[in-house]
């Protein structure tokens, strides 16, 4: 049993979570992912590592609740017990490994979409942690739904806040907003790492690829074990199929089949379950312009 | 006339079983047992016994069996087997101990694996227990993997005495037990579980939700957490696709994920929260055991089902009980043809599979006739999903992340057959991390001499 520690709502729907479980602690780096079970019924849900206290022996999870079991998820409390949490899982993110000298000298620029703000976090801690400072854009549909703004800050060289709506910040979408960084403001990036929905990885790719820089992007397809048995999470990079969850998560934003990745991810959404998505987003006054859902 | 014929053993019927996920074979009972036990004519040179790679003393159970000493009949099995419930229901029998029977040779041989899962349902039924083990010695062993050669390797060692802890990276201990062979072959709850908790019983730990090679590497175990060896069972879980066009379409599945969703998460079941997707009509592609099992869940999850091989009936490597089960529940066979694509809608979805029609060429390697295309034979079969049954391979996770730890070109292991002796001194390795995907009961035998070799190890 993996009891959470502590609890914390984000912003509407989206929720953060510090988890017991030493064997992970210990040997998470930044990049990489665990895979929770709620109990005996339940399913097992992929979840990029948020951030890790190696001393504490705890593991931070932030989720937004999507479905019905992220749904049952939200209504656990701190004392409650996930029967099961395993990882760290997939490869660390490449700058874990790469040379510190070279890396300094890197312009690096994180884009975050909505939840995605949570796993961009550790990257960008372990960075600064090393003496990089890299500068990263968080979008969201408003102000109510930025996540970790204050632990951001504290980490990153410029942090740039774009909202859908303008409510705070940069009024638009990220990639509109890293191009005026990029066009207006003369801004260089010599390495771009995005994460968060599958459209705004693959915008912001096409976007980097007339820039010529080099983009990471972290991949979140359906898994099951996590562990390479299975094959669900397959996708096509660069022509050649690869396991998200031992190849991955991260590949090269250029060489990913987008279209595929999404297409294969509604693979196990049920009629009721695509109604039910549709309708929270009316209801929280969402409108997708990017195509998602359709 | 009567010593030719084996006592026949009750199965559900084909019409009703389809539906259903309860178990096929519904086992002896006490007077059966008895009867299918009197045909055993206790040779002085059993054959039987040298074809079990556990050996377990078979004449010596069979004659308990007769005297309706059934408890005494376990204690004989448990001397040589920790897993009898499952091997009883899933080990080849026709090619291991009843091959050489001698009654096989004029008639039936003795029903020797029905008898030994009637000898270990009884003393499941009964709370037999069979726990006993030497005096501790305080010294801690490591196994990698709850599948069939660590449970059986830890539980020899256990029995020895050792501190045994298995490290397990699913959420259940079992391996292919648990994951692989469906309900139906064997049940989880009541058979998979109970000889796991037996395995406990001996003292083992299970420490789940741990994956070696990430969670903690192998090193670690021996030079931090105080092993003083190490036993890799991780199995051969790798699953193979065709790299043929479409493959990655909506609703092409492996079996691997297919039989997860299915038995270890029980999609399945009412209340089980992961979803499963079977479709209308499904082919699946591969002819083994893994395939049959895939074909028999799907259609048991309500679709029409093709199994697509590229050889005759005669060359399908599964089991000839289950290629017989699957027939009589309706599976269609579609022999001798092999998939080039799969076809999919606009939307990305799988509505058909492209196959070419083959024959047979001359004996290849393995011995069997190498399947040749007919050229210009292409023809689609419609079906709204595939499920990819074409072997596994070891996953490279633990030699990847071990330094001294070496495998071949297949990626498998590389053990001495005898020892499981592996290059890096202390850690062992059996089963199909070794030899790549085979039998429960391989797996069990290899975990048992490796046990042996550890004991031996550690006495040096």
């Amino acid at each position: 049993m993996y009891k959470i520690i502590a609890k914390r709502l984000l912003a509407p729907n989206i929720y953060l979570m510090d988890v017991a479980a030493p064997r992970v602690a210990k040997a998470a780096n930044p990049g990489q992912f665990v895979i929770v079970k709620m109990d005996e019924k339940g399913e097992r849900i992929p979840l990029t590592i948020c951030d890790y206290d190696k001393t504490a022996g705890t593991v931070t999870i932030v989720f937004q609740t999507v479905g019905c079991s992220t749904k049952k998820m939200a209504l656990m409390e701190a004392g409650d017990n996930f029967s099961d949490f395993v990882g760290p899982l997939g490869q660390p993110s490449e700058l874990v490994e790469e040379d510190l000298e070279a890396l300094k000298k890197k312009n690096i620029m994180f884009v975050a979409g909505g939840v995605g703000a949570a796993p961009v976090y550790p990257q960008v801690k372990w960075l600064h942690e090393h003496g990089i400072d890299a500068d990263a854009i968080v979008g969201c549909k408003s102000k109510d739904y930025l996540l970790l703004e204050k632990e951001m800050k504290l980490v990153t060289g410029n942090l740039y806040v774009a909202t859908d709506d303008g409510s705070y910040g940069y009024k638009g979408f990220v990639t509109d907003l890293l191009k005026d960084l990029i066009e207006k403001e003369g801004k260089k990036y010599d390495l771009v790492v995005a994460i968060g929905p599958m459209i705004m990885m693959k915008f912001i790719a096409q976007l980097t690829k007339n820039y010529g820089i080099k983009t990471i992007v972290s991949m979140n397809p359906v898994m099951v074990d996590g562990t390479g048995m299975c094959g669900g999470c397959r996708l096509t990079v660069g022509g050649v199929t690869k396991f998200a969850c031992v190849d991955g998560p991260e590949f090269d934003g250029h060489l990913v089949d987008f279209d595929e990745a999404m297409r294969r991810s509604t693979q196990y959404q049920t009629e009721e379950g695509r109604v039910e998505i549709e309708r929270q987003k009316k209801a929280e006054g969402h409108v997708c312009n990017l195509g998602l859902g359709e | 006339m009567e010593t030719k014929k084996r006592v026949p053993v009750k199965e559900q019927a084909p019409e009703i079983r389809r539906s259903n996920f309860d178990e096929v074979c519904l086992g002896y009972s006490e007077s059966e047992a008895v009867a299918e036990a009197e045909r055993c004519l206790h040779c002085k040179k059993p054959m039987c016994v040298t074809q079990c790679p556990v050996s377990i003393n078979i004449p010596e159970f069979i004659e308990h069996v007769k005297n309706s000493e059934f408890e005494e009949a376990a204690r004989v099995i448990a001397e040589s087997s920790s897993l009898p419930a499952v091997c009883g229901r899933v080990c080849p029998q026709e090619s291991q101990c009843e091959e050489l029977c001698v009654l096989g040779k004029k008639g039936d041989a003795v029903a020797i694996g029905k008898l030994e899962r009637f000898v270990a349902d009884w003393s499941r039924e009964n709370n037999i227990d069979l726990s006993q083990t030497l005096p501790k010695n305080g010294r801690k062993v490591a196994v990698i993997g709850a599948g069939p050669s660590g449970l059986s390797c830890a539980g020899d060692l256990a029995k020895l005495g050792y501190d045994v802890t298995i490290f397990e990276a699913l959420h259940k201990a079992g391996g292919v037990l648990v994951y692989g062979i469906p309900e139906f072959r064997l049940p989880k709850d009541t058979v998979v579980q109970h000889e796991v908790d037996n395995v406990k019983a001996l003292g083992v730990k299970i420490e789940t939700n741990v994956i070696i090679g990430r969670t903690v590497t192998l090193d670690e175990l021996m030079h931090q957490e105080g092993f003083e060896a190490v036993f890799i069972g991780s199995g051969a879980g790798l699953p193979m696709f065709m790299n043929i066009p479409g493959e990655n379409s909506n609703g092409v599945f492996s079996a691997n994920e297919f039989l997860t969703r299915n038995n270890l998460m029980k999609a399945f079941k009412e209340g089980y929260d992961t979803p499963i997707r079977a479709g209308k009509k499904v082919a699946v592609v591969g002819g083994g055991n893994v395939a049959m099992d895939a074909a028999r869940t799907a259609l048991r999850l309500g679709a029409e089902v093709h199994i697509v091989y590229r050889r005759s009936q005669a060359e399908l490597p599964a089991r000839a009980e289950e290629v017989h089960h699957a027939i009589e529940e309706g599976i269609i066979f579609d022999l001798l043809c092999n998939p080039v694509e799969i076809l999919a809608d606009e939307k990305g979805w799988v509505k058909g599979i492209k196959c070419i029609r083959m024959e047979l060429g001359e004996p290849d390697a393995s011995g069997r006739r190498r399947p040749v295309e007919i050229p210009g034979s292409e023809f689609v079969i419609d079906v709204d999903t595939v499920i990819m049954s074409l072997g596994t391979s070891p996953n490279p996770l633990i030699s990847s992340t071990t330094p001294g730890l070496e495998s071949n070109r297949k990626g498998c292991l590389i053990a001495e057959e005898e020892t499981g002796e592996t290059t890096l001194d202390g850690v062992f390795a059996g089963g199909d991390a070794v030899t790549g995907a085979a039998t429960v009961i391989l797996a069990m035998g290899a975990g048992k001499k490796a046990a042996r070799a550890i004991d031996d190890y550690l006495k040096k």
